[in-house]
């Protein structure tokens, strides 16, 4: 088995906001301890706010208030040396910046100047790491943004000239062209259509094995994560609540709301509505004692009320955190035939 | 059979880039359409990314002006131009969801301050009672409550909570038209059933019509009458929405079927698709040709030669 790139020990990542003497607090990470190998594509799942966004800003070195680490580690073994990232220093981490730790941040807008045309964000960030200049560095990037399907002519426009797809293959390109080892994208193919979809993620997986990079991969998607990644982590009200193999998670689900996820895919030729998870997502500035999800939980006993079910082994490579894991069995839908899918 | 919305003929050319490699960009090609406004219905817009989806409902909006063509809304034109309560009288029929609720909102504003103001102008009152219980009411649709949005800024809210908001924000003044340019494309799955499904009931219990832009091939299944499918600024499929997905007959609308993911092999790594159907839609790309109208009633581009 591949050596670990990454170590994430009981990390807890709050943000902490005070308005007007007010103060609040949202546990949008709240004890998550994971590794990532060497060269692996692991996927993060889970609803919209249930904290994976503020998971992979941890992850990424893109801490800033008013999230902020309040317990745990985040070791990376870079090429270049250890690092936690948790603790590290802004100088440490800007060594290891898009040349080793790249992200793929949610909305490509985010990370765009408006008034800086692309070839300029190009140069902003990428010159260095490379060590290229001029031409030389000009004719690398419009060969990586050829790969993307990007014509050299996008160096020239402004970020409100391209559509939503273009922008979001801008972004691909800038966290990839300085080929670092490891890649983190949060919903990198969320604005694309679905061809341009099917071939940034090959791309992505074909960067990453051709440097054998290892990637994160987030996105609330199933049928993404179904196709790109080598194993998969579901998250929870800002816990991980299950994490295996891609085929297991979606075929021998061991956790209730993974086997719900699975389910609630539509497909094409439904004409009928899947069902849905009752309730609402937990808040996390007071979310529920034991079990995150037993308000929503079909199997939900007393003790998933008051006690938090730990991390259990319960095949290789493959963790639960339900007490009642042993009962949880697929849902109708998962392996179902596709209909009129051609 | 009164119209609603009526586009005709509708072209759109951006012109890009500074004084040097000056360029010009054909968003939308000669699209026409209507809707009708007796049968309020689902039409959905699918398409290439870059495909003019945007532009096109942009120009619907009245935020930026055909090329040439034009488009009218209860037979009146939509423009750009004109006095301030026709403006406001306009918007209050028409509303609008970005695709990006992180650039719909101002990252120095609280969401619920959009929506307060929305209210404020649609219901042309400043009684704060009722400012809130249209918001909450509003609200409440999407799955949210004023309680859990009050004194929020747009980064303290998911992708998916702003998204709602957007949503909840443009059904304050009851507009008999929504035009939702990826509305569901941040939020999970069992959240994108539970939009839709409200799409679903403003058309068959408000009586509003809904242009649905989106990647989703599933959803637009699910909820849509009709859709059209474009490809670099041409509408290349138009029709009846099940009829169309279940047997598309362009080769772009083809390739765009066989390529949504399936989980039915999940785990297995497979991300290819048929060169052969790449090829035959790349083809196209660029060629007039001509919608012709096909037995079952559908419209399909089709080319000279081919
Ligand atoms: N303000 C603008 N100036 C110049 N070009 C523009 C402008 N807005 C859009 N375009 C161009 O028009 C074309 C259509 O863009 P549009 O945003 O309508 O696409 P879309 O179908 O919505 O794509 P997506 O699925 O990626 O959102 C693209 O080539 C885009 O670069
Ligand atoms: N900058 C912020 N300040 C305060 N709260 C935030 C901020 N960003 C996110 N949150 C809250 O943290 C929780 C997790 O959000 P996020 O990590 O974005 O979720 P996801 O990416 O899974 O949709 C949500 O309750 C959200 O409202
Ligand atoms: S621990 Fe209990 S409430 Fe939580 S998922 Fe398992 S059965 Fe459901
Ligand atoms: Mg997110
Ligand atoms: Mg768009």
């Amino acid at each position: 088995m591949a050596e670990d790139i990454v170590k994430v020990e009981g990390l807890k990542a709050y943000y902490q906001m005070n308005y007007f003497g007010v103060s609040r607090e949202v546990r949008a990470v709240d004890g998550i301890t994971m590794t990532v190998r060497k060269g692996e594509v692991y996927g993060i799942a889970g609803e919209s706010s249930s904290g994976k966004t503020s998971f992979i800003k941890v992850l990424a070195a893109a801490i800033r208030p008013p999230l902020k680490v309040v317990e745990g580690s985040v070791k990376f073994d870079f090429k270049n040396g250890p690092i936690d990232v948790a603790t590290a220093t802004p100088k440490q981490i800007e060594a290891v910046r898009w040349k080793h730790l790249s992200y793929i941040m949610q909305g490509s807008m985010s990370v765009l100047n408006p008034v800086r045309r692309i070839g300029r964000t190009f140069h902003d960030f990428a010159s260095r790491p490379m060590g290229l200049t001029g031409k030389a560095f000009e004719d690398r990037v419009i060969a990586h943004l050829a790969r993307l399907k990007l014509p050299p002519d996008v160096l020239k426009a402004y970020p409100h000239e391209l559509s939503g797809g273009m922008r979001q293959r801008v972004t691909i390109g800038l966290a990839t062209v300085c080929h670092p080892e490891f890649i983190i994208a949060d919903e990198p193919t969320t604005a694309l259509d679905v061809v341009v979809q099917k071939e940034v993620l090959s791309l992505i997986r074909d960067i990453q094995k051709e440097m054998n990079a290892a990637v994160v991969f987030v996105t609330h998607d199933m049928s993404v994560h179904a196709n790109v990644a080598d194993r998969v982590g579901i998250i929870y009200a800002g816990r991980l609540v299950e994490e295996g193999p891609t085929r297991d998670m979606f075929f021998a689900p061991k956790h209730p709301y993974t086997a719900h996820l699975v389910a609630s895919l539509p497909r094409i030729g439904d004409v009928k509505q899947r069902p849905a998870l009752e309730g609402r997502p937990p808040n996390l500035a007071d979310p529920p004692q034991g079990c995150r999800f037993h308000p929503r939980c079909p199997l939900a006993v007393d003790k998933c009320r008051q006690d938090v079910p730990p991390m259990e082994q319960v095949g290789p490579d493959h963790r639960t955190a339900c007490w009642r894991w042993q009962d949880v069995k697929p849902l109708v839908g998962a392996s179902a035939p596709s209909g009129v899918m051609a | 059979m009164t119209t609603l919305l009526d586009v005709r003929d509708v072209s759109k050319r951006f012109t890009m880039g500074g004084i040097f490699g000056r360029k010009t960009v054909d968003a939308v090609m000669d699209a026409s359409f209507s809707l009708s406004a007796e049968n309020p219905e689902i039409f959905t817009i699918i398409g290439e990314s870059g495909s003019g989806k945007t532009t096109l409902a942009r120009m619907i909006l009245g935020l930026e002006d055909p090329s040439e063509g034009e488009i009218l809304f209860r037979g009146k034109r939509v423009s750009r131009y004109g006095g301030r309560a026709e403006k406001l009288a306009f918007m209050s029929q028409v509303q609008p969801v970005f695709q990006n609720p992180f650039e719909a909102f101002n990252p120095l504003k609280k969401v619920e301050r959009y929506l307060e103001s929305t209210a404020r102008r649609f219901l042309q009152t400043s009684d704060r009672a009722a400012i809130d219980r249209a918001m909450d009411e509003a609200l409440q649709k999407v799955g949210l409550s004023l309680k859990e949005v009050r004194g929020r800024f747009p980064h303290e809210m998911s992708g998916g909570q702003l998204q709602r908001c957007a949503i909840a924000r443009a059904l304050i003044p009851n507009p008999p038209l929504l035009i939702a340019d990826e509305p569901v494309s941040m939020v999970d799955a069992s959240l994108r059933m539970s939009i839709v499904n409200l799409l679903k009931s403003l058309r068959d219990d408000l009586k509003v019509s809904v242009i649905y832009i989106t990647h989703d091939l599933a959803t637009a299944y699910y909820i849509s009458n009709r859709l059209i499918i474009m490809q670099r600024g041409r509408i290349v499929e138009m029709g009846d929405a099940r009829t169309v997905l279940d047997n598309p007959q362009h080769p772009y609308s083809k390739l765009l079927k066989a390529s949504v993911l399936s989980t039915d092999d999940a785990g297995d790594g497979k991300l290819a698709t048929d060169p052969e159907m790449v090829k035959a839609a790349g083809d196209l790309v660029g060629q007039a040709g001509k919608l012709v109208t096909k037995p079952d009633g559908r419209e399909v581009r089709v080319y000279a030669g081919v």
